[in-house]
């Protein structure tokens, strides 16, 4: 009895090893003052900005490569939160068989590997809707595709748990349906927009499929799309630079969310705020 | 969603079955069904199912088959430890599943090629192992399912963790009362009642898999590797034919339909069986 948890606990520790350590190493080597990605120099920041031609900070297809995540990313949630927010308050209050068929739909890419929405998104930008360009803002439209349904998904969490009573108590008290959604719902529902927010960034700024199939080229190149482009070929550690400064953004992202979520419960009264947190976050 | 999604998907099928411009030769969309072309789409029906795309299929789904395999190998003990015997290190282990989940995945793969490449640390330790002195990154099929596993693992182990924590002890520990040994106690408790939880990452985790090139076109970019996801890619964007590469589109989808039809319809059967 005493032994199989020990056994357990070990293989658990070695996966944990397993997961962490190969990205920790890729992140170490970002720090190589030579130019190898898989033999230690030494420590510098060579690779960040010190190197005048080569580094991130200097060398023009990584700076844009950044640019243009950070820059799709902010259009996405832009363009994501306030149409998940809309479609699931409308959601909540449709009834009947349209609704069951509409929140299907807004599952299926959800479930639908990426590669079909990405070809069937390439498809129609690059035969009917020309008014698309592929670039930007094709993918910007990728992107929002996929992104909506996680809005949905949390928002729509936090309206059923508020449940119809307080909008009801609003209408009673003489507020227009318009007031009562603007002035009772849309507080409360703050804290779940902040986080889908949050998780619409993360996303779009880890996509690859999409990015990459209704990009134009170079220029519209995201930094998982450059990776991809450049890993293979004789790419000195200033990608691994640019692969760990997105690390860092997603780790931020992560913080906010985990922040936001634990706000969220205490104010619930949830006594068991930070672990339930941890536990909702791991059901997406 | 419907402009986003619908047509789209529409638009694929279109595509498919429309015709070839003549002389152009490229593909023309034909939006009316009435006048859909289907002698392309049999054509790549044919290839698929007696010619060269057969292998890729067949391949596809091998990769898959072994890759959801291994997930379940390292997943499972890993999502029943945390959820059942942690302890203390609940919270923190907790997170630490979390994690990899939030790092981007071609970070995660450029991690993996940065080791495996000829002086790669990891490459290196294997180098001393019988057989383990070759080019770890070009067309070596056990690198491309390592690589799958790895990529995918933690989208397996958070579903499957969430059914196993949802368990109530209470089952297990009335199980032990009736004289059970902890290890009876998991194969007729445990595992019967987290298999929905199982079955549902297994689905979770195949079904990007199947659509996925760039883990095979990092750690191998060999002909001998490819899967279907590569061979549309590369109609799509390195030949004139797109239209091949919307019917590979197609019969990936039909043939991912039934595979998700199958699942919902167990699911019900199970539903029904719990509630009744």
């Amino acid at each position: 009895m005493k032994r199989k948890p020990k056994l357990l606990a070990t293989f658990t520790a070695l996966y944990v090893l397993w997961s962490m350590l190969p990205v920790a190493i890729a992140v170490l080597f970002s720090f190589n003052s030579g130019r190898s990605r898989s033999t230690w120099q030494g420590f510098s920041l060579r690779w960040y900005w010190g190197d005048p031609f080569s580094s991130v900070w200097h060398d023009d297809s990584l700076l844009r490569a950044l640019r243009n995540s950070l820059v799709l990313a902010a259009l996405t949630i832009l363009a994501a939160t306030p149409l998940g927010v809309g479609l699931a308050l409308g959601l909540t209050r449709w009834r009947g068989k349209p609704a069951r068929v509409a929140n299907g739909i807004l599952l299926l890419p959800l479930v639908t590997p990426e590669l079909v929405v990405g070809t069937a998104l390439f498809l129609v930008v690059t035969n009917s809707y020309t008014f698309l360009d592929l670039g930007r803002p094709a993918q910007l439209v990728g992107h929002v595709t996929f992104s909506l349904s996680y809005v949905v998904i949390v928002v729509r969490g936090r309206l059923l748990s508020i449940g119809p009573d307080l909008e009801e108590a609003a209408r009673d008290l003489g507020a227009s349906p318009f007031q009562a959604v603007r002035m009772v719902i849309v507080p409360l529902l703050t804290p779940a927009i902040f986080a889908s927010a949050v998780l619409v960034f993360a996303t779009s700024i880890d996509d690859f499929v999409a990015s990459s199939l209704l990009s134009s080229g170079a220029g519209s190149e995201t930094v998982p799309v450059k990776i991809y482009g450049s890993v293979r070929g004789g790419a000195t550690p200033a990608l691994n630079a640019l692969a760990t400064i997105m690390l860092g953004v997603s780790m931020l992202a992560l913080v906010a969310v985990f922040a936001i979520m634990r706000v969220m419960r205490r104010r619930q009264g949830d006594a068991n705020a930070g672990e339930n947190s941890l536990k909702e976050l791991a059901s997406w | 969603m419907a402009l986003f999604f619908i047509v789209p998907f529409y638009s694929v099928a279109a595509v498919a079955f429309g015709q070839v411009d003549p002389i152009r030769q490229s593909a023309v969309p034909e939006w009316n069904p009435r006048f859909w072309d289907f002698t392309l789409f049999t054509d790549v029906m044919d290839r698929v199912v007696n010619g060269d795309l057969r292998t890729v299929f067949i391949r596809t789904a091998l990769y898959v088959v072994l890759a959801v395999a291994g997930c379940v190998v390292v997943g499972y003990p890993v999502a029943y430890f945390v959820s059942r015997e942690a302890g203390k290190w609940r919270a923190a282990l907790l997170v630490l599943m979390i994690l990899p989940y939030w790092v981007s995945y071609l970070m995660r793969m450029l991690a993996w090629v940065n080791l495996l490449q000829p002086q790669g640390w990891m490459a290196q330790l294997l180098s001393h192992l019988p057989e383990g002195n070759r080019n770890w990154l070009s067309g070596q099929p056990i690198t491309v399912m390592f690589g799958l596993v790895y990529g995918y693992v933690p989208f397996f182990i958070l579903p499957l963790y969430a059914t196993l924590d949802r368990i109530d002890g209470r089952l297990l520990e009335a199980a032990r009362d009736l004289g059970a040994t902890s290890r009876q106690a998991f194969w007729r408790v445990t595992l019967p009642l987290s298999r929905q939880g199982l079955m549902a990452a297994c689905v979770i985790t195949a079904l990007p898999m199947v659509g996925d090139y760039y883990t095979n076109n990092l750690l191998s970019a060999s002909p001998r590797t490819e899967m279907v996801g590569n061979q549309i890619v590369f109609f799509l964007q390195q030949t004139t034919q797109p239209q091949v590469g919307a019917s590979l589109v197609l019969m990936l989808s039909a043939a991912l339909l039934v595979v998700m039809g199958g699942y919902l319809v167990s699911v019900n059967r199970a539903q029904k069986l719990v509630t009744r």
